[in-house]
């Protein structure tokens, strides 16, 4: 250890390295990088309320929410999502108790919500599309389309990755790389909640109003 | 070309031969050049039997250092293409007086000038400034490699992809006509409806993910890799200025990415987004692309900020002065930057009240950005100055950068802007700052660092060389502009009609041929110093008398940068344990955790590029078929759990013997 301490200065040996390794456990910055990314997302969602906030009353002639949006149908819809969250919440209460059988059911039961969610969203804009509110058919409709899709598309991949999970917890448990992995997901899933929100209050809710 | 009603077939979508630009000879010849040099690189390559080295140590290696390098290899070659199209233009706006057509047609023409925009902002400035900071944050910081390593790889190869697709643009269809952000209604689909257009949007995408990514890697390595003892205010000015400018790329490129995005819609889906009818603003996309774009300039900016701070600091052989105003004063120049985007197009009428508002910010920045000024002056006046080339730029910067400042503030002035909007005045003002202020820092940041990163010195007299042919080319090459956009003079105008203005434009031309033997001498350094390396050998690790912790391990450094964490006591580290009495530990090593090199990043990437080509020409199965790819990649990469590993004690003792012996040859 000798050469490790230098000629003291003031009375004081200063330290210039350490003997030990310095700890950076595996995986230590993902919780803060996967919240920056969350961040960076939101703001790409910042941009299409603002642009919705822009032209969402540029009809142009055409449908405006008031002929267009069923406020039950979303209803439902909204509470598919939320009740999806609370059950990925029951999962991760779960996880901590590392129990794989039950956070594996909640994980499984989050996945049926959502997909009932994208199901429920796919049937609207079904329904829409074919009375001729398409997103080619005025700045609001395409406006509405790319917010609402765009948040559909993250609840799809955010499924995509809650199946891949669901398949590397059967086949490694909950190990410590795991537990990470479901973290960042669920922190993903609320995210999503969140944005859901916005798009039920700010588009349906308000638009209704107008 | 293609329009419309153009042919489409299922196995090729909207790609023809006739796509490919046989009736322009000066890209059958560029075509030429470019097919025999990379015949030639190919063949020595496999010649000399390198293919499974560049892959195995190179393309899928996640160390820091070494894609650092590869992005400034990207950067730089990508410099010349860039550059070509910038001499091209002046030889053509130096010809196309009386009238003659000089000898670039309008088509041809508008794709160069957008070229020249995109290249050197996306893929030579920002590959540049991206490849110094991987390369040297670690280090500064005392860390062994970033937060994310295979991330770094993935992102770096992003951008790769993004340059081969403005690559491809060159011999396969065209690019963009319509400038470097591509406003609206030009870009939608009425105006513009072949694929120039979408390689811009896609190119632009795709690097853009490498961006973002490279972006939140960079903060997380900053904020939780930093060794023992160096607290924020304990951080090199670089780490700094690296720390802001990868808040900033994390807080506008999502909004790049949203706003082209929703072109994309625009043009392939039908939306009305962007257009003229239907309930569509332009001028939506002209705000939200600049709330990018302003930003985006402090991104590339203040990297040089930080390396000038370096340079001046070890060259004065002084402290930086005022290192607190110094952090203050980047992190006022990051916030402000987001508040001034308006400035851009004072004159889409928004009002007095607006256009005051943004004016009066542009004017602040001023502020911040003067206190660095001053505080160089400073930190060099009482300094025992050493002339070397680092120092050079970094004095040609200060005097460059401080006039490109005052045509700014002037252009800030809204009532001056209606005036000097869309003149070759903004031309040479934006020229003088990102040449002088950019380009200035990230070559004295190259010659500084290059003896850390390859253990020899750049031959000085040849960079001297490239240093005064740039400095005066730069003057010669945009002092007339300022001239000509003060006599009102438009950018981006292909012929002339009246001759008195035509010298002007060749002294411009001069200029440009002046920078042309500065990159000449450029490469020649680098060439002459690899062949002459031994001369100019440096074992030491720390050939300048440097301050910060890069210099405190050998050059270059082990894959492992440091073999035992090091401990901060002061701002510049180095100087610090120099002083007093730090000694080489020289036993006790131990076996160092290190990431595995994976070759998922340029996989991922390559498929990519399939994507956007697949989208640039509508093939829409291979659209299908590589996003499907790129999607089970990446599960399937997340399935593998071991991807780090021990480097034993013993290679970590060879290496440190190695450079024991080094340092006592260097000494004897």
């Amino acid at each position: 250890m000798a050469s490790s301490i230098t000629a003291p200065q003031n009375g004081e040996a200063p330290v210039f390295y350490l003997r030990d390794e310095h700890p950076h456990p595996e995986g230590h910055s993902t919780p803060l990088g996967f919240w920056i990314y969350l961040m960076s997302d939101c703001l790409i969602f910042a941009i299409l309320f603002a642009i919705y906030g822009v032209v969402g009353a540029n009809y142009a002639a055409g449908p405006a929410p008031k002929d267009l949006f069923d406020l039950p149908l979303v209803a439902l819809n909204t509470a598919m999502l939320l009740l999806s969250s609370i059950t990925f919440g029951f999962a991760m209460l779960m996880m901590v108790q590392k129990r794989v059988a039950a956070t594996q059911i909640w994980l499984a039961v989050t996945a049926l919500f959502g997909l009932a969610f994208l199901g429920i969203e796919l049937y609207e804009f079904h329904h829409l599309i074919h009375m001729g509110a398409t997103p080619q058919r005025s700045a609001f409709l395409s406006a509405f389309f790319t917010l609402v899709g765009t948040h559909g598309l993250h609840v799809t991949f955010g499924l995509i990755w809650l199946f891949t999970l669901m398949a590397q917890v059967g086949k490694h448990g909950l190990i410590a790389a795991n537990r990470r992995r479901l973290m960042c997901l669920s922190m993903f899933w609320h995210f999503l909640d969140v944005i859901w929100i916005g798009v039920f209050t700010f588009v349906y809710l308000m638009g209704m109003l107008r | 070309m293609t329009s419309a009603s153009a042919p489409h077939s299922l196995l090729f979508g909207r790609l023809t031969l006739e796509s490919i630009p046989i009736h322009e000879p000066i890209l059958i010849a560029t075509f030429a050049v470019v097919a025999l040099g990379g015949l030639a690189v190919v063949g020595a390559l496999t010649y000399f039997k390198l293919w499974g080295y560049l892959w195995r140590e190179w393309f899928t290696s996640v160390d820091h250092k070494k894609i650092g390098i590869m992005y400034m290899v990207l950067g730089l070659i990508m410099l010349l293409r860039g550059f070509a199209d910038a001499i091209m233009m002046r030889i053509q706006q130096a010809m196309a007086f009386n009238g003659s057509e000089g000898y670039l047609n309008a088509h041809h023409y508008d794709q160069i000038f957008t070229a020249h925009g995109v290249i050197m902002i996306f893929f030579v400035a920002m590959p540049l400034v991206t490849g110094l900071m991987n390369y040297v944050v670690p280090l500064q910081i005392g860390a062994r490699d970033v937060s994310f390593p295979f991330l770094n790889n993935f992102s770096f190869w992003m951008t790769t992809a993004g340059a081969v697709l403005v690559m491809m643009s060159l011999f396969i269809g065209e690019f963009a006509r319509t400038g470097w952000l591509a406003y609206p209604p030009l870009s939608g689909i009425a105006y513009s409806p072949d694929p120039g257009v979408d390689y811009y949007i896609w190119a632009l995408q795709v690097a853009g993910v490498g961006t973002t990514l490279s972006g939140i890697n960079l903060i997380c390595t900053i904020v939780k890799m930093r060794c023992p003892g160096m607290t924020l205010m304990k951080m090199p000015v670089f780490t700094w200025t690296s720390l802001c400018t990868n808040i900033l790329i994390v807080a506008t490129f999502p909004v790049l990415t949203a706003v082209l995005a929703l072109l994309t819609l625009d043009r392939y889906v039908g939306t009305n987004f962007f257009t003229n009818d239907f309930g569509g603003n332009p001028m939506m996309y002209v705000n939200l692309i600049w709330i990018w774009g302003h930003p985006e300039v402090y991104i590339l900016i203040l990297p040089a900020f930080g390396i000038f701070s370096e340079v001046t600091s070890t060259f004065s052989g002084k402290r930086l002065f005022g290192y607190t105003s110094m952090v203050y004063a980047t992190v006022v120049i990051t916030i402000l930057s987001y508040l001034v985007w308006l400035h851009h197009f004072f004159t889409m009428g928004s009002g007095a009240s607006v256009n005051s508002f943004f004016g009066i910010t542009t004017m602040i920045i001023s502020i911040p950005t003067g206190a660095k000024i001053f505080n160089w002056l400073f930190t060099m006046y009482r300094g025992r100055i050493r002339f070397e080339a680092p120092m050079m730029w970094t004095i040609a910067f200060m005097l460059t950068f401080v006039i490109g400042g005052m045509t700014g503030v002037l252009l800030a002035v809204p009532p001056a802007d209606f005036v000097l909007h869309n003149s070759l005045f903004l031309v040479a003002h934006f020229h003088n700052v990102i040449i002088g202020g950019v380009l200035y820092g990230l070559f004295a940041g190259m010659i500084y660092w290059f003896p850390k990163a390859f253990g020899f010195r750049l031959h000085p007299l040849l960079g001297k060389f490239s240093f005064w042919f740039w400095v005066v080319g730069f003057w010669f090459a945009f002092m007339p502009l300022y001239i000509l956009g003060l006599m009102g003079v438009t950018r981006r105008m292909r012929v002339f009609d009246d001759p008195s203005l035509q010298i002007w434009f060749v002294i411009a031309g001069v200029g440009a041929f002046l920078i042309l033997l500065g990159i000449v001498c450029f490469l020649a350094q680098i060439a002459y110093s690899i062949w002459k390396r031994d001369e100019l050998r440096d074992v030491t690790g720390d050939p300048w008398n440097g301050r910060t912790l890069e210099w405190a391990t050998s050059s270059p450094p082990p894959a492992y940068n440091f073999a035992f964490t090091p401990v901060v006591h002061d701002n510049d580290a180095w100087t610090d344990m120099k002083r007093r009495g730090y000694v080489r530990p020289l036993d006790g090593f131990r076996p160092i955790h290190m990431p595995k090199n994976t070759a998922t990043g340029i996989v991922l990437a390559g498929i990519s590029a399939a994507l956007g080509f697949a989208l640039i020409w509508h093939i829409w199965w291979l659209a299908a078929v590589s996003f499907a790819v790129i999607v089970v990649t990446a599960i399937a990469h997340s399935f593998n759990y071991h991807r780090d590993f021990y480097i034993p004690a013993e290679e970590v003792v060879q290496a440190e013997d190695e450079r024991t012996s080094l340092l006592a040859g260097s000494r004897a």
